[in-house]
């Protein structure tokens, strides 16, 4: 990284929202998010259902557009769809809630793909790089199979390998345990939380209230497309401020 | 039953016969070319392929073949293009084939989730490749069953090209008539080959769904 911000002793922020909003329709999906996300930083966003933290994540990669408000990616703002879109997505890696592994390709070539078609590496140092990615995610074994013939968990972990054969600046994560075997969540969490303690920059959407304590530097609680409250995970966990928040949190600790 | 192995009718006959598989290979692969096109623009982000695609299938989809014949045989050489009856024909079947072609991998397109295509974007892929790489490979492999009905229906279709100056398959009938042999083992003769070509292609395709089968 050759940019720096002069005197300002405060890393430049690598994400940052401001003003942004979106609606579907006449549900008003994202109000007035301002957000900065910090190099190395582990965001983690939680709230209930339908308050907007699938869709504020999605929109960092552009997969949702804005109404209004400005998105920057490392100080370049999200441009239109086309040539530089495509580009700034392969920055920003992604893993989904469902998986969204290329189907007629082996876990070694979903991996591959990308690397050569969108990066141009040459295809024996694209295949090293995968290999060296699905042993640090524990699935060099299957390398050779379909995702079909994959565990939730095994898939999602080829997910993240993927995503991180691009080298990306940020890793945006939309739930990415919901849909797993509850044997199978914490294989997943292990792989994210060693990306979290090599100082990987994360979004982190999840239920996943462990995680969050664990492994966030920060806890983002939104309700009704805004972000209700932010705070560390301890102090977050230990003692919500709105009520909103207080609700939410008896709702899923205590069943 | 044994006309065919007389008076010199089975050179006549291969010859038909082997016009007709030209036909039906060029035109195939026309088709093929141009309905993967049609496809890419009927879920292109832009209108204006969109709208192409949608009045290309429609125009072609919805005229009968025979006029699709006229209006290439007769009406091209007035705009002063001019080919010979076999290229006449193999635009004519390869453009209309190619709406159904189209259409069947359209609907293909459909069957593959949502989620392919974003993961795809998400990599920084561009609309071409995500088409190309993710969407319709596996696009392709759903609709290999209707896409051999398209395909085993070319051959048969291919027998118009008979009344507009191609000495096809089928048109060799006239010819076999006119020398007076019974009509019945004549026309049995040619359901025989067309079964023949039908066969062969419904076999390579059911090769190609096997190969093409991911293990799951």
């Amino acid at each position: 990284m050759t940019e720096t911000t002069g005197t300002d002793s405060r890393p430049a922020p690598l994400v940052v929202l401001s003003g942004v909003n979106k609606h579907f329709g006449a549900l008003h999906v994202l109000q007035d998010i301002d957000l900065e996300i910090t190099r190395g930083e582990v965001v983690v966003l939680i709230g209930p259902s339908g308050s907007g933290k699938s869709t504020l994540c999605r929109t960092i990669n552009r997969l949702e557009t804005i109404d209004s408000g400005t998105i920057t990616v490392d100080g370049r703002p999200l441009p239109a769809e086309g040539r530089e879109l495509a580009k700034l997505r392969a920055e920003v890696g992604m893993v989904f809630q469902s998986f969204n592994l290329f189907a007629h390709k082996t876990v070694l070539e979903n991996v591959v793909l990308a690397q050569v078609k969108v990066r141009g590496v040459a295809r024996g140092e694209a295949e090293q790089t995968a290999r060296e990615l699905l042993e640090r995610v524990g699935v060099s074994a299957q390398a050779e199979k379909y995702p079909a013939q994959l565990s939730g968990g095994q898939q999602q972990r080829v997910a993240i390998a993927r995503a991180l054969a691009m080298k990306p600046k940020v890793m945006l994560f939309d739930e990415p345990t919901s849909a797993l075997d509850p044997e199978m969540v914490n294989e997943v969490l292990e792989v994210m939380r060693s990306l979290a303690a090599e100082g990987m920059t994360m979004v982190v959407v999840t239920h996943e209230m462990g995680f969050a304590r664990s492994a966030a530097n920060r806890v983002l609680f939104m309700a009704d497309g805004r972000i209700v409250e932010q705070n560390t995970p301890e102090a977050f966990f230990t003692a919500p401020r709105s009520d909103r928040a207080k609700d939410f949190l008896s709702k899923i600790l205590h069943h | 039953m044994g006309i065919l192995f007389e008076d010199g009718n089975f050179a006549l006959f291969r010859a038909g016969f082997l016009q007709t598989v030209g036909l039906s290979a060029l035109s195939a692969l026309l088709a093929l070319l141009i309905g993967t096109l049609l496809a890419a623009f009927r879920v292109s982000p832009v209108p204006a392929l969109r709208a192409f695609g949608t009045v290309w299938v429609n125009v072609f989809r919805n005229t009968p073949l025979t006029l699709l014949f006229f209006a290439v045989a007769f009406g091209l050489p007035r705009l002063d293009v001019h080919f010979s009856s076999f290229v006449f024909a193999v635009l004519a079947l390869g453009l209309y084939t190619a709406s159904f072609v189209c259409e069947v991998l359209r609907s293909g397109i459909n069957t593959v989730p949502l989620g392919q295509a974003e993961a795809a974007r998400s990599l920084g892929m561009n609309f071409g490749q995500t088409l190309g790489l993710i969407v319709l490979p596996q696009a392709a492999r759903s609709v290999l069953g209707p896409m051999s009905s398209v395909f085993i229906a070319l051959p048969r279709n291919s027998a118009v090209a008979g009344a507009f100056s191609v000495s096809e398959l089928f048109s060799t009938q006239q010819t076999l008539t006119e020398r007076g042999y019974n009509i019945f083992a004549i026309f049995f003769w040619l359901a025989a080959a067309y079964l023949f070509i039908s066969t062969v292609v419904a076999v390579l395709f059911r090769l190609l769904e096997n190969r093409l089968a991911v293990a799951r």
